[in-house]
């Protein structure tokens, strides 16, 4: 596994897409944040970072299908796979190294966001008056779906070795997966069904963490659905019928 | 370590790419897997290394099953695809020293290794460039490299001169003449000069099927002689056929027909008897030698016209 992690991750530093994904996610966060009038906190008067972890998501949308969309459709077609899959490496290891490397430059271009925690304390009236567990678990809760997006944009490069299907099936599950439940949740005027389709979605359980109370369930949420969708793709590699 | 093939049989949908076949290679033999293109090599060799699993049958490498071991099998094979795939973003030194991590090697003998498969593959020049910038022979020799990086006992090589100028030709088939020393080696091609330059011992599939397994010259023994004749009107093979001697006849283009005999029979003079009589103009009359290129053709054509019996 650590073979297969190293090299994805070195093939994302060696080539512009690591660079790209860290600048593009921090320059559109810091434009959306503290630049447009619209969604600016210095505009807005409160100090909180809903703005970030609101929009983030969206960001990510489209970003995270352009880290993954490379991982098995790149090595399929240029047969590679077959190369890797004759080595002594189980699947297993193959899924789970490449999810690593995505999930790490993930994590890597949130990095940075923390020090709008810092600025924001200082902002506050009087200083240091932020939500800070809420700020805590709702950078849990993006981290944890930024790892559900790498797993669904890992899924969807391996059922494919076109990178340009690869990357709109999995911009459109996390969309799904996302806002999409919750959406259709609104459709349903009965209340209960109602609930029990939104916590289908990424959304309920982000929200729920975004409150600062870190509950099991929807760590075991994230968590159970990244693990479906990276067994899924351990069975689509061992049938090789793709 | 041998490799033993037993009654393996692929099916894709209602095809069958490999149908029952049965082979051996033995330790430290180099055994040529021919046949036309889609006759099922490249399947049996993706099986033998592990990458698909067999409709039925089973492989061998030494006295290990590879569907029910398949890391110990991976573990001492060096295989090299068809096309051979190779991340062409990654430096040679990079690309080598990744294979050889996976192979679980220490990071200080993998130094040593790449140096030595650098070397041994005419690399040296070529070492520090990406992989994407060399031509395709150098390609190859990475390949190669590649598969040879953990010193595997078995090398399963799948069309390893495929797309090469002669010169390169010349090149990878002496590499591979030299590396495969003391191991055993499987390598599919269509090019047979190259079975005539490296193997102890031919396996010829078609059609999913083995059609012939045996040592070279065994082989060239069996072919027989063979004759092209061409006329200038027209006569059909069965005409031919009655000819006292002919064993086969396959029609070339129009009137120009090739007649196997037995080996050491010369049947030219009844071929110019015959001709007389029935008044047709012989215009061509070629005695060839039995050559794999023949005996190829025979055991993969179809459309043989066979003496009743």
């Amino acid at each position: 596994m650590t073979h297969i992690f190293l090299k994805e991750f070195n093939g994302f530093l060696n080539s512009l897409i690591g660079y790209l994904v860290v600048v593009v996610f921090l320059v559109a966060m810091g434009l959306i944040m503290w630049v447009f009038p619209a969604t600016s906190v210095l505009e807005y008067g409160y100090a909180d970072m809903d703005t970030l972890f609101s929009f983030g998501p969206y960001v990510f949308i489209f970003l995270v299908p352009a880290i993954t969309m490379r991982s098995f459709a790149e090595e399929r077609k240029l047969g590679t796979l077959e190369l890797l899959m004759t080595k002594p490496l189980t699947e297993g290891a193959i899924v789970g190294g490449k999810f690593l490397a995505c999930f790490l430059l993930v994590i890597i271009a949130l990095l940075p966001t923390v020090i709008y925690y810092f600025t924001l304390y200082k902002l506050g009236s009087p200083e240091g008056n932020i939500d800070t567990p809420g700020v805590l678990g709702s950078f849990v809760g993006i981290v944890l779906l930024g790892g559900v997006f790498c797993a669904i944009g890992i899924f969807a490069s391996s059922v494919t070795s076109n990178q340009i299907i690869s990357f709109i099936m999995a911009a459109f599950f996390c969309f799904i997966f996302y806002a999409g439940f919750d959406s259709a949740a609104s459709l349903v005027s009965d209340g209960k069904v109602s609930l029990l389709i939104k916590q289908w979605g990424i959304l309920y359980h982000y929200e729920s963490l975004s409150k600062g109370v870190i509950d099991s369930r929807d760590l075991i949420y994230f968590l159970s659905i990244a693990g479906v969708l990276l067994l899924s793709t351990k069975t689509v590699l061992s049938s090789r019928s793709w | 370590m041998s490799i033993q093939v037993n009654h393996l049989t692929k099916i894709y949908g209602r095809q069958r790419a490999v149908d029952g076949v049965s082979f051996s290679v033995q330790e430290g033999e180099i055994v040529g897997f021919l046949g036309p293109n889609g006759a099922g090599k490249s399947t049996t060799m993706k099986i033998i290394t592990g990458y698909l699993p067999p409709s039925s049958g089973d492989v061998m490498v030494g006295s290990i099953n590879v569907a029910e071991q398949p890391m110990a099998v991976k573990r001492m094979t060096g295989y090299l695809p068809e096309h051979n795939p190779l991340y062409v973003d990654m430096y040679v030194h990079e690309y080598l020293g990744f294979m050889g991590g996976i192979y679980g090697l220490k990071s200080s003998f993998i130094r040593g290794r790449i140096a030595e498969m650098v070397n041994l593959c005419g690399l040296t020049d070529e070492q520090n460039k990406k992989i994407g910038m060399l031509s395709k022979g150098f390609r190859q020799r990475v390949g190669l490299a590649q598969a040879l990086i953990h010193d595997p006992k078995v090398l399963v090589l799948d069309e390893p001169t495929s797309g090469l100028d002669p010169n390169q030709l010349v090149e990878i088939r002496r590499l591979i003449k030299a590396v495969s020393k003391d191991k055993t080696v499987l390598f599919s091609t269509h090019i047979l000069q190259e079975v005539e330059a490296l193997c102890d011992r031919v396996v010829v599939i078609n059609k999913g099927k083995i059609v012939a397994d045996d040592r070279l010259e065994n082989l060239l023994q069996g072919g027989g002689n063979y004759l092209i004749v061409e006329f200038a009107n027209e006569i059909t093979e069965h005409e031919l056929l009655t000819l006292e001697g002919v064993e086969h006849v396959q029609k070339l283009v129009n009137f120009r027909f090739q007649l196997k005999t037995a080996r050491h029979v010369d049947i030219r003079s009844r071929v110019v008897q015959f001709a007389f009589e029935r008044k047709l103009s012989l215009i061509e009359l070629k005695q060839e030698e039995s050559s794999l290129e023949s005996v190829f053709g025979q055991l993969t054509h179809q459309e043989e016209i066979q003496r009743p019996s």
